[in-house]
Order: C-alpha cells, then sequence, then structure tokens
C-alpha cells in the first residue's frame, strides 16, 4: 500500500505571450515555432512569483481534497526557479498556506515531479505520513536568454499541484540519473568573493544542446514508459493516458511512436504553455482530471525526462 | 542488403523524400528534413545496426551518413 493521488491543482500567470509577439523581437515566426515544437502560446509572469504560483496552485489542490493545510504531514516542491536561494519553495508555501508540518525542496529539473513521488512513496512505505502535498512551480522567463531565438520560443511560467493519500493506485514508479552538465545547464550566480579566481559574473541563462537533449529524451521516455506500464503488469499500448513532460511536441511524437502508445493517449498542453520544467505534468495532468476525462479504473502512466540528466516514470491505476 | 539500402529503407518507413530519388549525393535538406528529423533517422539506424551515432557528427548527405555507420559498424 502507498499512495493514491486525490486531488490536484495548477496556476498560470496571466499573461499570454504569442509566437507571433516573439517575432517582434527575435528573428523568428509562428510557423517555425509551431513546426518544430508545437508551441503556439505560453504563459509568462508580469508580477507572478514562484512563490505565489506555488500557493496558488496548493491552495487549488487542497480545495479539490476538502482539507486544510493543518491535514498536510509534509510538503515537497520542485523548482529550479525559485524565488530565493534559501529559504527552500516549500519551507515559502509551508508558511503562505499556514501548514505544520516538515517541507523540502527537490531539484530533479524537468524530472523533478516524478522525484517528488518517488520520495513521498518512501515516506508512505514507513508510515511516516497521510497526506502529503507536492508543488512544482517553475519561472522559466526567469532564466530564459530573451536574446537567443534557439531557446526563447521554448520556455513558459506556471504550477501545478497534487494531494496524496494512502491508497494504492501507484503501481510503479521508477527514477534515475545520467550525471552530465553539457548538453542542458543554468549557471549558479558568481558571487564577490575576493577569493574566487573566475571574477567574470555568468549569465545564468539556460544553454541547451537541442538535437543531443531530443535524442536522451525519446530514447529514456520510451523505455521508461515500457518499464513502468510492464512492472504495473500491462502492455504500454494498454495505457488509457500517458502524461509526459512537455518539451517539444515532437518528442511526445516520437516517444510514441517509438514505445507503441497511440499518439490521442498522449496528453499534450505544450501548444499552449510551452515547457515548464518539473510543472508541465502536474499541471497536464490537473487538466485531465478538472477535464473529467480520467477516469476510476483507468491506466495513466507519467514520465519525466531533464536537465541532469534525469528521468523518472510512474504507474497508476486511477481510483 | 547494402547500408545505403538499408538506411533507404528506414527514410522510407519515416515517409521521408516521398517521391524522391534517393542517391548517395541526396542532402538531407532536399529531403525536407530539419535537425530533429535527422535526430530521429540517426536513433532509427542505431536501432537498425546497433550502434551509437554522436548528434554532433552533421552529415548533410546520405553517403556522409553511409560512411559514418560503416564506420561505426568497422570500429
Amino acid at each position: 500500500m502507498s499512495f493514491s493521488i486525490i486531488a490536484t491543482g495548477s496556476a498560470l500567470p496571466k499573461k499570454v505571450v504569442t509566437n507571433d509577439d516573439l517575432a517582434q523581437f527575435l528573428d523568428t515566426s509562428d510557423e517555425w515555432i509551431v513546426t518544430r515544437t508545437g508551441i503556439k502560446t505560453r504563459h509568462i509572469a508580469t508580477d507572478e512569483t514562484t512563490s505565489s504560483l506555488a500557493v496558488e496552485a496548493a491552495k487549488n489542490a487542497l480545495d479539490m481534497a476538502h482539507l486544510s493545510p493543518s491535514d498536510l504531514d509534509l510538503i515537497i516542491c520542485t523548482t529550479v526557479t525559485h524565488d530565493y536561494i534559501t529559504p527552500s519553495l516549500a519551507c515559502v508555501v509551508q508558511g503562505e498556506l499556514g501548514a505544520d508540518c516538515p517541507a523540502l525542496d527537490i531539484n530533479a529539473a524537468c524530472s523533478g515531479f516524478l522525484y517528488a513521488l518517488d520520495v513521498a512513496d518512501g515516506y508512505f512505505a514507513r508510515g511516516r505520513v497521510e497526506k502529503v502535498l507536492i508543488v512544482s512551480s517553475e519561472l522559466l522567463s526567469r532564466i530564459t536568454d530573451w536574446r537567443d531565438r534557439a531557446t526563447a520560443v521554448l520556455f513558459g511560467d506556471g504550477a501545478g499541484a497534487v494531494v496524496l493519500g494512502r491508497g494504492d493506485a501507484l503501481r510503479s514508479i521508477k527514477i534515475g540519473a545520467k550525471g552530465n552538465a553539457d548538453p542542458l545547464y543554468s549557471p549558479n550566480v558568481g558571487g564577490i568573493s575576493p577569493w574566487r579566481a573566475d571574477k567574470t559574473e555568468p549569465e545564468c541563462f539556460l544553454h541547451m544542446n537541442g538535437q543531443e537533449v531530443f535524442k536522451f529524451a525519446v530514447s529514456t521516455v520510451s523505455a521508461d514508459l515500457t518499464d513502468v506500464a510492464r512492472e504495473a503488469g500491462i502492455d504500454v499500448s494498454s495505457l488509457d493516458h500517458a502524461v509526459l513532460h512537455q518539451a517539444n511536441l515532437r518528442i511526445l511524437d516520437a516517444a510514441a511512436r517509438k514505445c507503441g502508445l497511440s499518439p490521442e493517449k498522449m496528453e499534450v498542453i505544450i501548444d499552449e504553455t510551452g515547457n515548464m520544467s518539473s510543472a508541465c505534468i502536474p499541471i497536464a495532468l490537473d487538466r485531465l482530471v478538472r477535464g473529467g476525462r480520467l477516469h476510476s479504473g483507468e491506466w495513466v502512466a507519467l514520465a519525466g525526462f531533464g536537465g541532469g540528466y534525469t528521468s523518472g516514470a510512474a504507474c497508476f491505476k486511477w481510483d | 542488403m547494402s547500408t545505403f539500402e538499408r538506411v533507404v529503407k528506414i527514410l522510407n518507413d519515416m515517409d521521408a523524400g516521398e517521391g524522391i530519388e534517393l542517391t548517395p549525393e541526396t542532402t538531407f535538406e532536399e529531403l525536407g528534413l530539419d535537425s530533429l528529423s535527422v535526430v530521429e533517422i540517426t536513433m532509427s539506424c542505431e536501432d537498425e545496426f546497433g550502434i551509437e551515432i554522436d548528434t554532433d557528427s552533421n552529415p548533410t548527405t546520405l553517403g556522409e551518413f553511409v560512411e559514418l555507420i560503416d564506420a561505426k559498424l568497422g570500429e
């Protein structure tokens, strides 16, 4: 007995940026972006913060669960774009909600939500928790190089949350890492230490080798989906829904082809949201749940992949 | 079947370059393939031939691509 996902929530910034908006200051076009990524719009923060979106998503999930913050035994947040280096996003969320429980952050880039589920699974297995809140919140606009047409078109901001309760919907889960900073990274601040050898201040923007990441993503996510489905006792073709990290529509299509999953089972939000790192999966799951399209007894797999490299997947029989 | 013929079969399976006569001089650009499509074809060839091809190899023609595969097969 581990956990079931008993509620979901999400929050997006109000500002919507279209491809045509980007073409105003970048040498790009709507046709180029849509063909290569599937992205039409993205939500970009103006006065919202990583914390404010996280709190809004968390409250939406708690409302759906009919729980109050005092019912929570643990809060796990995932982000690579928090407002602070310290305190953690989870502590900020805990304070804003008025909860009274341990709170911790996980940084596993775009796979963060899967890592958080796996950590939560351990707490349930040890009998330490009854209710867990996971929130994934990202302001990718903060680390996007808006001068670079290759990456600026890809990213967006948003937050997704789930509440976990004791149950047996989770049937299998796996996480992995293949440490290599070169293909996808964003430097941290250099600082002003008088003893630091390199005096240059790095620009804290995302750098990505798109072709290499594409290859990692397609091969890893198709293998992970196959693995978690098999471990859950079904064939990957029997999945009713697949909620994958939304990095590029072409990755979703290629992964579906490679593992033999019907494309229509793939949940797609990237056309509207762009890549929001770890927030993509819980936001897409929230759309599926609130849209009334995820029914009791159906099989749903979640799969993430991204910087690190990290990866993770899980299979649920929804209850 | 030669390496070239096996690559052509993979391209046909992926509906790449329909209606174009494929020769070693044919470029990926002529086939209407962008960089991500080339990565997909590279991955299919990796599965077909049991090799690993670097994404920064950047072959421009089918002939160069076949040479790359043959070199990997010879390693």
